[in-house]
């Protein structure tokens, strides 16, 4: 066996090792990236369908269950009628709206960003699907909020990258996004949003007109969050869907 | 256990117990507190952790002859940061929901201390089948403490287990709910799984004496 303590030795093995690795994790990033795709491409078609009330969840308040992903794309053609892009105040017509990462807008300021909006239709009946990006306790957090005609939420869902496990990350659970079903954004005439709030002595979320949906408990952080990326966003969509419906 | 000789059980059975990474070493514990306030994390971060070691422990002992002793530090680090990238980008590819279940914790292998610990204190002066049985071992002991926790910390802090109301449910008072009994939010914050933690190694050193340093 070579002397493995000199630096020639050292250095020529940490070459060969970066080589290696580098390699095996460019083959295997190559390999994989159409089924990685695919499955963010499910995924966002789930979240969006989902928000309008195309899913498979059961008359009890379990869990949440997307429709699948065998038949996710057929049922995002039916459903999703038009698909629109809002820059600078303008309103677009666009199939880019479903690649639109929101990630990368929201870095832009507010009057260059791209906002995209999906329009769908389903039992006759309108809804205006709103992606949003916002800041939770500790990573991103992401969600699609379908309006109607009214501007009253027909469905909401949310994800997190990191929230914390049985606290924050509960935003995807149902009993969270269920109680945004029927709330509403206005409160008489003046833009509201939804507040997530803490002791609003309304836990089974009766009232509906009160701009506000029971918060979780520990995940303050998270749940201030979720109400200021509401608030931002869906301000900035209520001017064009007046204009659309 | 006819397979294995002796000495391999021990490889095995003692870190399940009286040489438990968790509990005796003190290992692991960073992960031990952020991911197990619900069972089911536990469980999925348990078996994570049982391939990465177990794989990662191989490759180690496989290499441990033309690893530069000044730089193997950095050649764990790479191991274990490779083996976690392409667990994360296979389940990323092939089984999706499971991948944004783990979302962070398949990171936080990376960072778990017991992995680390097992390739410098075993995998370099072992063989490969040996430092495989190793590495099974202290996964096992590092989840079978992380399924205790999870257990006692949903069970008393969300009143579930595994997504299940076991209990009752909250909202509608039914079940133990009915009594007047209510969940104790405490439990799912990070300093309760210290506490829990500390209570079973209570309980192992007050039936083994044998663990008690003397000093």
């Amino acid at each position: 066996m070579a002397n493995t303590d000199g630096n020639g030795y050292t250095i020529g093995f940490a070459t060969v090792m970066v080589f290696v690795v580098g390699g095996v994790l460019a083959f295997l990033a190559t390999y994989l990236k159409e089924p990685i795709r695919q499955n963010e491409r499910f995924e966002k078609q789930q979240s969006i369908l989902y928000a309008m009330g195309v899913h498979e969840n059961g008359d009890d308040t379990g869990s949440v269950n997307f429709i699948p992903t065998d038949k996710v794309e057929e049922a995002y053609e039916t459903y999703i009628k038009e698909t629109y892009v809002i820059q600078g105040g303008n309103i677009e017509k666009s199939e880019e709206a479903f690649t639109i990462d929101m990630k990368k807008q929201s870095k832009f300021s507010k009057s260059e960003r791209k906002m995209p909006l999906f329009v769908g239709e389903r039992d006759g009946k309108k809804f205006y699907v709103i992606p949003m990006y916002g800041k939770g306790l500790w990573d991103a957090i992401w969600g699609y909020v379908a309006l109607d005609d009214k501007l009253i939420v027909q469905g909401a869902t949310f994800d997190h990258k990191g929230e914390t496990p049985g606290l924050g990350a509960n935003i995807k659970e149902r009993y969270f996004m269920d109680d945004f079903i029927g709330e509403q954004i206005m409160n008489g005439n003046k833009y509201a949003g939804i507040t997530v709030a803490k002791g609003n002595n309304d836990p089974k979320n009766e009232t509906k007109d009160d701009n506000e949906v029971d918060a979780l408990a520990g995940a303050t952080i998270t749940g201030d969050g979720v109400s200021a990326m509401l608030k931002s966003t869906l301000k900035s969509y209520i001017p064009h869907i007046q204009n659309l419906k | 256990m006819g397979l294995l000789s002796k000495k391999d059980q021990k490889l095995i059975l003692d870190p399940l117990a009286d040489d438990n990474p968790i509990t005796i070493q003190v290992l692991g514990i960073c992960s031990a507190l952020a991911i197990t306030a619900q069972l089911k994390a536990s469980i999925v971060m348990s078996i994570s952790v049982i391939f990465v070691l177990g794989v990662g422990n191989v490759v180690i002992s496989l290499m441990r002859n033309i690893i530069p002793s000044k730089i193997r530090i950095i050649v764990q680090l790479v191991v274990v940061a490779t083996l976690v990238i392409i667990v994360d980008q296979v389940l990323k590819a092939y089984a999706y929901s499971l991948s944004k279940e783990l979302s962070v914790f398949v990171g936080l292998i990376i960072t778990n201390c017991i992995i680390m610990g097992r390739f410098e204190a075993f995998a370099l002066g072992n063989g490969p089948w040996r430092s495989f049985l190793d590495g099974i071992g202290n996964a096992l002991g590092y989840g079978v403490i992380l399924i205790i926790v999870g257990f006692f910390r949903e069970l008393f802090g969300s009143g579930t287990l595994l997504g299940f109301k076991v209990l009752g449910d909250p909202i509608e008072k039914t079940g133990l709910y009915a009594t007047g009994y209510e969940n104790n939010g405490f439990m799912l914050l990070s300093p309760m799984a210290l506490i829990v933690v500390g209570l079973i190694i209570w309980v192992q050193r007050s039936r083994n004496k044998a663990l008690i340093e003397e000093n």
